[in-house]
């Protein structure tokens, strides 16, 4: 089967006036043509998937996904419930939705399906999936938007989603259902009034979709605080969609953006955006943000471990480790050692490497990265010893890595590389990827090698080198 | 026509929060999922407050549920019936109730266009197809699990999200001197509900067994200080302290007062200066919960 990809994304608004009331106000019905214009080119795309990703579904619970296969109801809106009912009958792919649960677990999320009768699904879903999908041709999945998540989560949340996608060989198409700004009149108004809120909040939302227009997703994901400071008002989810959508997207920069329609919905600002992954534009970001694989956040909130600042902390991979492994120490310095700030810093009291005569012997080498202690291809097992998905192959290529930055720290480089006791913590499952990347490194500089499996490591990881290597010439 | 009509009358008003987790651990034939219990504490606060106004007389229950949230006003359930299944959308493996509920749509209308007449943003609600919040449900099952009295259902206004605490105060103080006048005016002996937790800050983990009272307790000690205070003022009758604090408590504590339910109540009451009955305090999963009856029926020297 060929690798599942994104074939576009969509951002829609939520309120039911399109469905509704489209005829009542021109901007409305320009909305309305905007997602027949998207549903046409869903179409158009083959996609076998919708995702949506549903700001007015709020969860607390983790995330939660709709796996009933056929939810039926009739939707009446908790504010506009004068313009009508919506009836809805949608095709759900539960099997993806259960796919999708497990690889939020997979990454340390809380997550659970939900496939209850009579389970209301949100304004935001019904009104995409009536107007993307009115046939119900394409099976779709439902998400809410955790309350209490932050960019970590959201950006997990994106990962796991694409996991799934990848692995089950699907066409997918991602939407966000939401609102630019969000305020809304406070009183009732005539619909040929219609109009954004304020110049302030027209301005904002004019400028996200300049950038979403050129493509910029990642752009508005990095804004999405000041955004939500901005033109949102606290309403119970903040604006984290973007951060959801550009992790769909591999917080690419560089997508092709249209934006289809903008109007008022009450008020609020109302947009149709395509996001097709063709690459356009220069795709330069201001800064990277922390690229998270692994949710390791707060899960001890029921044995009440922690006082409440620990509990609302963000916490990403890059955390340091002692709250998931031993203290970090300094190395020690003597006269022989060699010490690099550009290696991760010992669990104990030894330093990186020590010269002796014509040789330089180092301390065993994990993959954990300087600085921010996170492990590429993630951790092992979470702070509760829960065991997690991990690469082997990434963590490897990060020993290496690690190597080759203390021997540069001495003077020489990984070809000086003589002789290495690897030792890995899953012999069965991990040989093979451990192998491979060996091969492609320093397989290739030829260092005798010897591998051996054992119980564990002080940190969790998977893999450790231990390596003797000619010390560079003295000056 | 207040002339002709003996004066209406408020019996009692209740603070009598909502967590689906109450009526999941009580196992009514109208729940489907079952419980081995759970939250006693509070569902025995629930069981005082039953007894408490088992001998009052009253005609119609007036309940404000923040989890009917409007963003465009207050609005008020505006048919005489509403059937259905309420299914929470954040606890629905716990609350799936079936419910068959009737409104005193002349007294909704009464507040309602009183509120209107003072300036407030009001709509009745008409639409029959509008499912009941869990909210609205959840307190209305507790209170009177006979469901024998009609009742009178009040949206949650997110003024204070839009504004903040202080505005969304004003309007919920407007809101209840216009509610207590309706209820005088309609000569009907009334209950007065808020239904919301006190501190509201959650755990975003759910132990395997959700009725497993072991891992039940607030999530902090600052929320633990928060709730106590409140319920000081309100075993002390010092209302007028609640309103003034009403600002810092709903935002440091993260309650849920800021659906305006208890400000609306107090206010509905004319700030009683008389004391509460605490009939229980618990927490559900992390917040701070306070069952409390105002009696009013028997203050009623100088409150006219
Ligand atoms: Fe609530």
């Amino acid at each position: 089967m060929s690798d599942g990809e994104l074939v576009g994304s969509y951002i829609v608004p939520v309120h039911p006036h399109t469905v509704l009331a489209a005829d009542q106000n021109e901007g409305w019905g320009r909305l309305r043509d905007a997602f027949e214009e998207a549903a046409q080119r869903i179409k158009d795309s083959d996609a076998d998937l919708l995702i949506i990703y549903s700001t007015t579904w709020p969860s607390i619970i983790g995330h939660q996904i709709i796996a009933d296969p056929n939810p039926e109801w009739v939707m009446v809106d908790n504010d506009f419930h004068d313009l009508g009912s919506i009836p809805y009958s949608f095709n759900i792919d539960e099997n993806f939705a259960h796919a999708w649960n497990q690889a939020n677990e997979n990454r340390g999320l809380k997550s659970r399906t939900v496939a209850y009768h009579g389970f209301p699904i949100d304004v935001g879903s019904v009104v995409a999936l009536k107007l993307l999908n009115p046939d119900n041709a394409i099976p779709a999945v439902i998400v809410s938007s955790n309350v209490y998540a932050n960019r970590a989560e959201t950006t997990v949340l994106a990962k796991a989603c694409m996991d799934v996608v990848k692995a089950t060989g699907r066409k997918a198409v991602a939407v966000t259902a939401m609102s630019l700004s969000n305020r809304m009149f406070t009183k009732p108004i005539d619909p040929k009034d219609d109009k954004i809120h304020s110049l302030k909040d027209d301005e904002w939302n004019r400028k996200i979709l300049e950038f979403l227009g050129e493509g910029r997703l990642e752009d508005v994901g990095q804004l999405s605080r000041t955004i939500h400071r901005q033109i949102r008002v606290n309403k119970v989810v903040a604006f984290k969609p973007m951060w959801w959508l550009s992790g769909m997207n591999q917080n690419r920069n560089n997508l092709t953006g249209e934006v289809l329609a903008y109007e008022a919905i009450h008020g609020a600002g109302g947009a149709v955006v395509h996001l097709d992954p063709a690459a356009s534009g220069a795709g330069d970001k201001e800064y990277d943000e922390d690229d998270v694989e692994y949710f390791l956040g707060e899960r001890n909130v029921l044995d009440a471990q922690g006082d409440e600042t620990e509990m609302v902390s963000e916490t990403v991979s890059a955390k340091p480790s002692n709250s998931n492994g031993p203290a970090l120490w300094e190395p020690t310095e003597s006269k022989d050692s060699v010490n690099s700030a550009a290696a991760p810093k010992p669990v104990g009291a030894y330093p990186h490497a020590r010269r002796v005569g014509d040789l330089l012997y180092l301390s065993g080498v994990g993959p954990r990265q300087p600085g921010t202690n996170s492990i590429p291809g993630g951790p092992i097992h979470d702070a509760d010893g829960k065991s997690l998905e991990y690469d082997i192959k990434a963590q490897t290529h990060a020993v290496v890595q690690n190597i080759t930055r203390i021997l540069e720290e001495a003077g020489g480089s990984i070809d000086d590389v003589l002789d290495v006791t690897s030792f890995l913590v899953d012999m069965d499952r991990d040989f093979k990827g451990y192998n491979e990347v060996w091969a492609d490194t320093l397989g290739k500089v030829g260092p005798t090698r010897t591998t051996l499996a054992i119980r564990a490591l002080p940190t969790p990881i998977a893999v450790e080198m231990k390596v003797i290597a000619k010390a560079p010439a003295l000056e | 026509m207040g002339l002709f009509m003996s004066k209406g009358e408020i019996v009692a008003g209740c603070l009598a929060p909502h967590p689906p987790h109450l009526v999941y651990a009580e196992n009514p034939e109208q729940n489907e999922p079952t419980a081995e219990g759970g939250w006693e504490q509070l569902r025995w606060g629930y069981e005082r407050l039953r007894e408490s106004l088992a001998d009052v007389e009253y005609d119609a229950i007036v309940l404000l549920s923040p989890h009917w949230q409007t963003y465009i006003g207050t609005h008020f359930l505006g048919l005489p019936k509403f059937k259905s299944l309420s299914v929470d959308p954040v606890f629905p493996n716990l609350f799936r109730y079936h419910y068959d509920l009737d409104i005193d749509v002349d007294l909704a209308r009464q507040i309602h266009d009183k509120a209107a007449d003072a300036g407030l943003a009001v709509k009745m609600m008409e639409n029959p197809d509008f499912r009941v919040d869990y909210g609205t449900i959840t307190t209305g099952h507790m209170f009177n699990p006979q469901w024998d009295k009609p009742l009178v259902v009040l949206s949650s206004n997110r003024s204070r999200d839009y504004y903040s605490v202080e505005v969304m105060q004003e309007m919920m103080m407007e809101l209840g001197r216009v509610t207590r006048e309706a209820i005088l005016d309609s000569g009907k002996k009334v209950v007065v509900i808020a239904s919301n937790s006190l501190s509201h800050r959650h755990f975003t983990t759910e132990s395997a067994i959700p009725e497993d009272m072991s891992k039940e307790h607030i999530t902090s000690h600052a929320m633990h200080l928060w709730d106590m205070r409140m319920i000081e003022y309100f075993r002390t009758g010092q209302s007028q302290r609640i309103l003034d604090e009403m600002p810092e408590f709903t935002e440091q504590a993260i309650a849920e007062s800021d659906g305006g339910g208890l400000s609306w109540l107090l206010s509905t009451l004319d700030i009683p200066n008389y004391p509460g009955i605490l009939h229980g305090y618990g927490t559900i999963i992390g917040t701070g919960n306070a069952i409390v009856e105002w009696p009013e029926r028997n203050h009623k020297e100088g409150r006219e």
